[in-house]
């Protein structure tokens, strides 16, 4: 899962090589925190948060077979 | 990428020699006239030859179809997928099996997918501009034809309880399907309410 945000995410911004996926993972829930570089912040949020409801629904659909709840922690 | 500079007597001619060392027909490259030349007099005293910068264009098809193969991989899902490229519109079709999970509730994950394709796709190359399709298993039409039954539905509603009816918010592309639906429609009118990502159709009795 790790993976597959990194593969989302790295295309879109302008420096692919600062993007981070840390996991954060406890019995009821699966916490994924993603941080770019600032200049790309938006590149990976965009307007009223549109990038960001994008990545998170693919994340969600990937991970729909996951009894955990997943969270995408954009910095 | 590859790029080359070329001269010629005219600008024209400059193309020409750049496009055959290439290899490449006029719209697979961008062109930039370094220098316009100048005929000089006579065509000989002060004669100036003409400088072109061409680049190799990069192939947003191919940008394209690889982002959706390696997201669809990460997803889990080994899909195949079929590139149609039209004027300024490349359209995708996603083939394989668990397709669903790709496409999703009501296409949310095939409009996710749609839009970050849309996004990788026209920043790999900042001097073209492409609309960028997603589509699997003929959803997109089958769509097209539930939202103009959905319409006409919602139409008579807002007419019978003589009251705005508010549709659940859509991205742009299927806005624009229920306004064409309703257009020629005499007793209702349409128009859109919100920001996106939450913004939504109000069809209105006239």
């Amino acid at each position: 899962m790790k993976a597959l945000i990194e593969t989302i995410v790295q295309p879109l911004v302008d420096y692919p090589e600062e993007v981070e996926v840390s996991v954060e993972e406890t019995d009821e829930k699966i916490r994924y925190h993603l941080t770019v570089n600032e200049n790309d912040v938006g590149k990976v949020i965009g307007k009223n948060g549109r990038i960001a409801k994008a990545i998170r629904t693919v994340v969600h659909a990937a991970g729909s077979d996951v009894q955990k709840k997943i969270f995408v922690d954009i910095m | 990428m590859r790029e080359i500079t070329a001269s010629g007597q005219t600008v024209e001619e400059a193309k020409e020699n750049a496009l055959s060392q290439l290899g490449l027909s006029e719209d697979q490259v961008n062109v930039e006239i370094i220098d316009e030349g100048k005929k000089g007099l006579l065509g000989v005293f002060g004669s100036k030859r003409a400088y072109v910068k061409v680049q190799e264009k990069i192939d947003l098809v191919q940008v394209g179809k690889s982002y959706l193969e390696h997201v669809a991989h990460e997803m889990g899902i080994e899909v195949e997928v079929r590139p149609d490229n039209r004027e300024d519109e490349i359209s995708f079709e996603l083939v394989g099996d668990k397709i669903g999970l790709l496409i999703g509730k009501r296409g949310q994950t095939l409009n996710a997918l749609q839009y970050l394709t849309h996004l990788a796709v026209n920043k790999a190359d900042e001097n073209q501009y492409v609309t960028v399709v997603v589509d699997a298993e003929n959803y997109r039409e089958r769509r097209k034809e539930t939202l103009y039954q959905l319409a006409e539905k919602l139409a008579s509603k807002a007419v019978r309880t003589d009251q705005d009816v508010k549709i659940e918010p859509m991205p742009s592309f299927e806005r624009k399907i229920i306004h064409t639906a309703l257009q020629d429609h005499t007793d209702v009118s349409t128009h859109s309410e919100g920001k996106d990502p939450n913004r939504y159709v109000v069809i209105k009795p006239n």
